[in-house]
């Protein structure tokens, strides 16, 4: 029973973690049909501004608590900025090109997102745990937890309400719906499709900026440290069906459990478990478990 | 007539390159060496950046002519080094081909380098096919010179089953009447090789201390940890092996000494001294902790004047400690000097590299930890004592410390010539001199 709580607990911190840096991924894919490899440079960049500042702050005497606000700050100026900036500087020219340029395009300002990194940070790792040390640890289970990776259970469901509560029940959401169903149409009825890709992708760049900024604390923020990331994020968003909030949230929860199932019982099979799911879902359902669907054009 | 001729070519040929293998080279201003250490990526910081600052610093200090006696002759055989920096991240087909580069464009005279197991063993081949000295300092696989002798491949520094093996006899030492361990290792040869170390070494040492049927194999730079802990908390043995050396080392101290793990196990890192002094006081007490040999913190102390001369001019100029990587690639550097200087003196001139390679097999030096002896891989593997402490923290001058160090001899924790690592320790080590 113990065990099997500990899965579980363990299971739900992982899919936190994954759903989290997974959600800005398939946003912005299900509203602009772009595979944004950039999202791993969001992330690191998230992790790289939540640790200096956090750092810089712990030495200047300001108390623990500060660096939640440095990790919400850090994912909102990260994302904003970087996503303006890519949309208008990279994006705007191509989206009348083939999918694949663009998704070269952010492959190539994913490896300047990197080169910056280590221009401006240098290649020493950063570290950030003091918002993890201030809120300590508490005994569940039978074992000791660190109170910080419980709260990404709070941080991953309010990014899901939050996704959930903007697309169903706002203009912006209606919108939004409008342009995934399909674009043209949308364009024909008036809606402003250029505006809403440019929120969209600062939206998607803020939240993998703060899956960066969240974990920062929890390890050591080192060059190249985003790269597994985008693999990741990529396995979750194909198991749920690319493109979809719920997708994510049911692709992150199977890989988490299965994956704290592995290494309790089968630590052999942990590499491999992710791939697994992905490949047992590809197999029955080609397109991802929760996939929108399409409206069909002739 | 003319069979004549050509045989007396042939002749004159022979005895003129047999001559001129024994004559020293032309004198050379420079001497031109790729050091390859990692620049970027997770292991920069706790291996890369310390191996590239203490390489760097004993060139300039060799150079200049400023190294302590005995080594104090200004220069490589009176040459200057003028080293190139190679990044080692990226994999090992990106080293292989930066190797050949390096060899076959910018036409290195050697290479100094390799931290990762990966790096080297992918190099090793194709440093014998391009005939070029390459010494490497920190790889811990032992499969380097267990896959086959090799004529133009060194390594400075001892292995993995020197590793395991003391890290068994600190166990013995410190902990004998633990009941059971288990171990926290990354998923590539590295890490299953090194527990695979030290579990046939604990059944030698300590077959009363049993090993646990589930110790973790997370993969290589995975940097979250928390199942991991979760099943290491769980099992009840309380000994943790660890090879973790890189940012994995430093995210796993961070996320398990927030959930109390290091008070109730006692986590035993092979490498993991490198992270001490980046963590500071973020790292726990009470952990035990190696560096492969005579390095960093063990050593910190130790008042020889080669160590003293390092530990000082390193602070001075990077403003930090050195780690075990940073005595590791010094060591090189100043390996390949001796050599080059004992070989100039051998043929009174500038040595070639046939030369350089003679002198340096079988080589005994003094080096900044302790004395290094080639005396393993046909006299190019080093053998050297490992040690093992526990961390502590000096609240006078605000640094940790390691308390409670023990050095093994080399000839108690390696595998003889000619014996495999595995061989040797499933036949219970015979030959062990401890």
């Amino acid at each position: 029973m113990q065990l099997l709580f500990t899965i579980l607990l363990d299971g739900l911190v992982y899919a936190s973690y994954l759903f989290i840096v997974a959600a800005g991924l398939t946003i912005i894919f299900g509203v602009m049909k772009i595979l944004n490899v950039a999202h791993g440079g969001f992330y690191a960049w998230g992790a790289y501004t939540a640790a200096y500042f956090i750092g810089s702050a712990s030495e200047m005497g300001f108390p623990d608590w500060f660096g939640f606000l440095i990790i919400a700050g850090s994912a909102l100026a990260v994302g904003i900025v970087l996503g303006l900036l890519i949309e208008r500087i990279v994006l705007r020219r191509l989206y009348d090109h083939e999918e694949i340029l663009i998704v070269l395009a952010t492959f190539g300002v994913f490896l300047i997102l990197e080169d910056l990194i280590l221009l401006i940070f240098g290649v020493n790792p950063y570290f950030a745990y003091q918002p993890m040390v201030a809120l300590g640890s508490v005994e569940v289970g039978g074992i000791f937890r660190d109170v910080y990776s419980l709260t990404l259970f709070g941080v991953a469901l309010s990014v899901a309400a939050g996704s959930w509560w903007m697309l169903t029940r706002t203009r912006w959401g209606k919108l939004i719906t409008a342009v995934i169903h399909d674009r043209e149409m949308a364009l024909i009825v008036g809606i402003n499709v250029r505006r809403l890709f440019v929120v969209t992708f600062c939206a998607g760049a803020v939240l993998g900026a703060l899956g960066g900024a969240y974990i920062a604390p929890t390890v050591s923020v080192a060059p190249g440290f985003a790269v597994d990331v985008i693999v990741l994020s990529f396995a979750v968003v194909v198991i749920g069906g690319m493109g979809s909030i719920p997708g994510a949230l049911i692709g992150a929860l199977l890989v988490g459990l299965l994956r704290a199932l592995a290494v309790h019982k089968l630590p052999e099979l942990e590499l491999f478990v992710i791939f697994l799911v992905m490949s047992a879902v590809l197999i029955v359902r080609p397109e991802g478990l929760f996939a929108p669907a399409k409206a069909r054009k002739i | 007539m003319k069979p004549n001729l050509l045989k007396l070519a042939c002749v004159f040929g022979l005895a003129a390159s047999t001559a001129l293998n024994a004559l020293p080279a032309a004198a050379k201003e420079e001497f031109k060496v790729g050091i390859v250490t990692f620049l970027s990526g997770p292991a920069a910081g706790p291996f890369g950046v310390p191996g590239h600052q203490g390489a760097e610093l004993v060139i300039e200090a060799i150079n200049a002519g400023e190294l302590p006696a005995p080594y104090n002759t200004p220069g490589f055989a009176g040459a200057r080094l003028a080293p190139i920096f190679v990044d080692e991240a990226g994999g090992n087909t990106k080293q292989v081909a930066e190797y050949r580069n390096l060899v076959q464009k910018q036409g290195v005279d050697a290479v100094i380098g390799y931290i990762s197991s990966g790096s080297c063993l992918s190099v090793a081949p194709v440093a014998e096919e391009l005939k070029t000295l390459t010494i490497i300092p920190v790889c811990g696989s032992p499969r380097l010179f267990e896959e086959g002798g090799k004529e133009y491949v060194f390594r400075t520094t001892g292995h993995a089953v020197g590793d395991g093996v003391a890290a068994a006899l600190y166990v013995r030492d410190k902990f004998g009447d633990a009941p059971a361990y288990t171990g926290i290792n990354q998923n590539y040869a590295w890490g299953q090789d090194s527990y695979k170390f030290f579990d046939l070494a604990m059944e030698t040492i300590n077959p009363d201390t049993k090993a646990s049927d589930n110790p973790q194999f997370p993969k290589l730079f995975a940097g979250q940890f928390g199942t991991e802990i979760s099943t290491l908390s769980l099992d009840k043995a309380p000994l943790v092996h660890s090879s973790f050396w890189d940012g994995d080392m430093e995210a796993f101290v961070l996320q398990a000494n927030v959930r109390g793990f290091f008070r109730q196990k006692t986590f035993i890192s092979t490498l993991g001294a490198s992270a001490v002094d980046r963590l500071g006081k973020g790292f726990p007490e009470g952990v035990v902790i190696g560096t492969r040999g005579e390095y960093g913190l063990l050593v910190r102390d130790m008042d020889s004047p080669l160590n003293r001369w390092f530990v000082d001019h390193y602070k001075e100029k990077y403003g930090e400690y050195p780690l075990g990587p940073s005595y590791q690639y010094a060591q090189s550097i100043l390996a390949l000097k001796i050599a080059m200087d004992k070989a100039a003196e051998a043929v009174g001139g500038f040595p070639g590299q046939a030369q350089i390679i003679d002198a340096l097999t079988g080589l005994e030096w003094d080096s900044f930890g302790g004395r290094i002896s080639m005396t393993l891989g046909g006299g190019h593997q080093a053998v050297h004592p490992v040690g093992y402490g526990i961390t502590g923290w000096n609240k006078d001058s605000g640094e940790p410390v390691a308390t409670d160090v023990v050095f093994y001899p080399a000839n108690c924790i390696m595998p003889p010539e000619g014996q495999t690592g595995i061989e040797w320790l499933e036949a219970g080590m015979p030959g062990a001199s401890c």
